[in-house]
């Protein structure tokens, strides 16, 4: 295999073209006659967590509610560990960035006097099948844009702790592309596919978050040397049984509850917060009361009709199997349960330590949406808002540098990993396939699941779990060291393995830091039980020298603005 | 869940291996859209929407439950066309504009 070096000049380069990506583009273009070079790994009409569309904005001030009030509910959702400075700044976007979405073309649905319908306290009901053509729609209109389809970024171009720009690789095409930026945004997606799923056979990507989110972009910035947060602060979704499909739907659209194998409703015995529910379900299938639904038999036939559209504009399986059952929801309730734990931003507080402004710990690289962490309950509103943030902070950073700085042209070599090692593989040696790929990433699966807290566990884990866990993963890291390229695809997916072991590595010294349990139902710690008031803090790293620094940091709180 | 490509429908325009989230999908040297690893497909159903040939059927894996069940989707303006057909061969087509905003 031989590689094809091509350079690329941008003044703004944007790393994965979601919707925190999208977004930012073209905030910044509104301000800016600069470039923008959104570099995205599949191709921006459809790629990312909104590739089988959303039918409702989860993060909105509905008329009565302040952005303060949703800063509270998120903080009260995270335990506490939340940064109020990245909540509130992103709060007060949400209501901004919905209009926008509408005037590019999102249909929303309207009260008769014209003002937003409500779903529930923060939520607006949409048709968001198509939210990401209409967002990469209004990216093509805009000339200064350019977008690389089908490129992977796999590396930082990093000099003095401050970014030039980009290492990417071709998906398709044998081509090395060094990027170089004067800024850049980290918008990737977090990490799916480090514990073994709900259907690990034939159906393994069938999970809630896109399995093609491998968490490049924080394992990116852990080799940077870039400062991580709260990485153990799970997400783990309560699903649709099977098909994982969503059950907000379910439970706000028509007013679902939750029930178990006796027909009591169990919700209120435990916590009302997102990790809580998830307790709850797993705490009434051990108590043998499983397996638990939402009820929705004696659901109208309007709302059988309606659900079943509703399920086909984002989860499409659901819909199917209520048709090819013959059990639609209105004749049986839907079994519900907990997926594998993933990391996402966009949930959770888990991502990169960001000033006020998302800027990272390196200097001129930016984060927002699933790869920022600190403002978890973003959601898709959230993820804009805060890339708008994200832009405007960076064209600021430009702008700065253009006075004071030379030239911020590519430093090549600069960057602590070397490129090439990568390549030169290939060439030297044949390739082992994609079978060898696939067979450590399930090793690597199992011994997250069994050992560091996954479904076959309960999301339990302890000190001597870790540790194990912990050893095994540096030993296939070794194995994972030594695999082969024979084209660009297995290169990629070489690539991912990496990542998504170095973020499980991360991922374990983050769990044994905190020596609690914040959030049941996401991290049971069975050795520290309860939450203790002592780790009311955020939990960062920074990998130096191959292990992972853990730093202690104190909560920010809205109002305040934090610098690095 | 995944899909599965009919090879005598396929036109090879290539809309869906453009879309698809995890650049699963590829021309072969016959022009023809195919997916080497549908294994690996996440269950969007992105293809489906693209393909203007009705070529792209959608199922759930066996090991999840699947029971033979097919989709396909028809666009039609703003319109979806869910065309499903049960594991008895019965059809049921469920349509949505995408003008109209979902209820739930």
């Amino acid at each position: 295999m031989k590689l094809r070096v091509e350079s690329v000049f941008t003044d703004f380069l944007i790393v994965g073209g979601g919707a925190a990506g999208c977004y930012a583009a073209l905030s910044f273009c509104e301000r800016s006659d600069k470039s923008v070079l959104i570099a995205e790994k599949a191709h921006i009409k459809r790629s990312g967590c909104l590739a089988a569309g959303v039918n409702a904005l989860n993060a909105y001030i509905l008329p009565g509610g302040t952005p303060r009030d949703y800063v509270d509910y998120a903080r009260r959702d995270a335990g506490g560990i939340v940064r109020g400075d990245l909540l509130i700044t992103m709060s007060e976007g949400l209501n901004r960035v919905t209009r926008k979405m509408e005037r590019l073309g999102l249909t929303i649905l309207k009260n008769p006097d014209g003002g937003y319908a409500a779903r529930g306290k923060r939520n607006l009901k949409i048709n968001g099948e198509n939210i990401k053509p209409i967002l990469a729609g209004a990216v093509s209109k805009e000339p200064r844009i350019t977008v690389l389809n089908r490129v992977c970024v796999f590396e930082y171009i990093v000099g003095d702790n401050r970014i030039y720009g980009a290492y990417a690789v071709g998906i398709d095409k044998p081509v090395l592309y060094i990027i170089s930026a004067k800024a850049v945004l980290c918008a990737t997606g977090g990490a799916a596919g480090l514990y073994k799923p709900n259907n690990p056979g034939f159906s393994r990507h069938k999970m809630w978050y896109p399995p093609f989110n491998t968490g490049a972009g924080y394992a990116m910035g852990i080799r940077a040397g870039a400062e991580m947060t709260t990485l153990e602060m799970r997400f783990i979704a309560l699903r649709c049984k099977d098909t994982i499909a969503p059950t907000g739907t379910l439970a706000q659209g028509v007013g679902a509850k939750q029930i178990n194998a006796l027909g009591d409703e169990y919700e209120q015995k435990y916590d009302l917060t997102t990790s809580g529910r998830l307790h709850g379900t797993v705490a009434e299938n051990l108590e043998g009361r499983g397996p638990c639904c939402l009820r929705t038999v004696g659901i109208s036939r309007r709302q059988d009709i309606d659900l079943q559209k509703a399920y086909l504009n984002m989860a499409p399986g659901q819909t199917l199997r209520w048709i090819e059952s013959g059990n639609t929801p209105s004749a049986r309730n839907v079994e519900i349960d907990g997926t594998e734990p993933y990391i996402t931003g966009g949930h959770t507080a888990s991502g990169y330590w960001v000033n006020t402004g998302r800027e990272t710990t390196i200097k001129g690289l930016f984060a927002a949406g699933d790869a920022a962490g600190g403002c978890p309950q973003k959601y898709v509103t959230g993820a804009f808002a805060e890339g708008e943030i994200a832009a405007l902070a960076a064209l600021k950073y430009m702008d700065d540098g253009q006075k004071t700085a030379g030239s911020a042209r590519a430093r090549q070599g600069a960057s602590s990993l070397d490129p090439f090692k990568f390549f030169s593989r290939g060439a030297e040696r044949s390739s082992a396939g994609l079978g060898e790929i696939d067979r450590l990433e399930e090793e690597m699966q199992s011994i997250m699941d069994e050992h560091a807290g996954g479904i076959s566990r309960h999301y339990r884990y302890s000190e001597a779990s870790l540790k194990t866990a912990d050893e095994k993963i540096r030993a296939l890291s070794e194995r994972a060291d030594l695999l082969t390229a024979g084209n660009t695809r297995e290169l990629v997916y070489i690539f991912e393995l990496t990542e998504r072991l170095l973020l499980c590595r991360a991922l374990i010294a983050h769990l044994a830091a905190r020596r609690e349990t914040r959030w049941r139902g996401f991290a049971e710690n069975t050795d520290y039980p309860d939450a203790d008031g002592a780790f009311l803090k955020y939990i960062n790293s920074r990998f130096e020298d191959d292990e992972f620094r853990i730093i202690f940091r104190g909560l920010v709180a809205e109002g305040e603005v934090y610098e690095h | 869940m995944s899909i599965e490509i009919r090879r005598e429908a396929c036109i090879g325009c290539g809309q869906c291996a453009d879309v698809c989230p995890g650049s699963l999908i590829l021309i072969d040297s016959g022009g023809k859209a195919v997916i080497p690893n549908p294994e690996r497909c996440w269950g969007c159903a992105s293809c489906l929407k693209e393909c203007p040939a009705l070529a792209i059927e959608f199922f759930l894996g066996e090991d999840m439950g699947g029971m033979g069940g097919r989709m396909r989707v028809r666009r039609e303006n703003s319109l979806l066309h869910w065309d499903i057909t049960k594991p008895d061969g019965s059809l049921e087509t469920i349509t949505i504009d995408s003008r109209d905003s979902g209820m739930y």
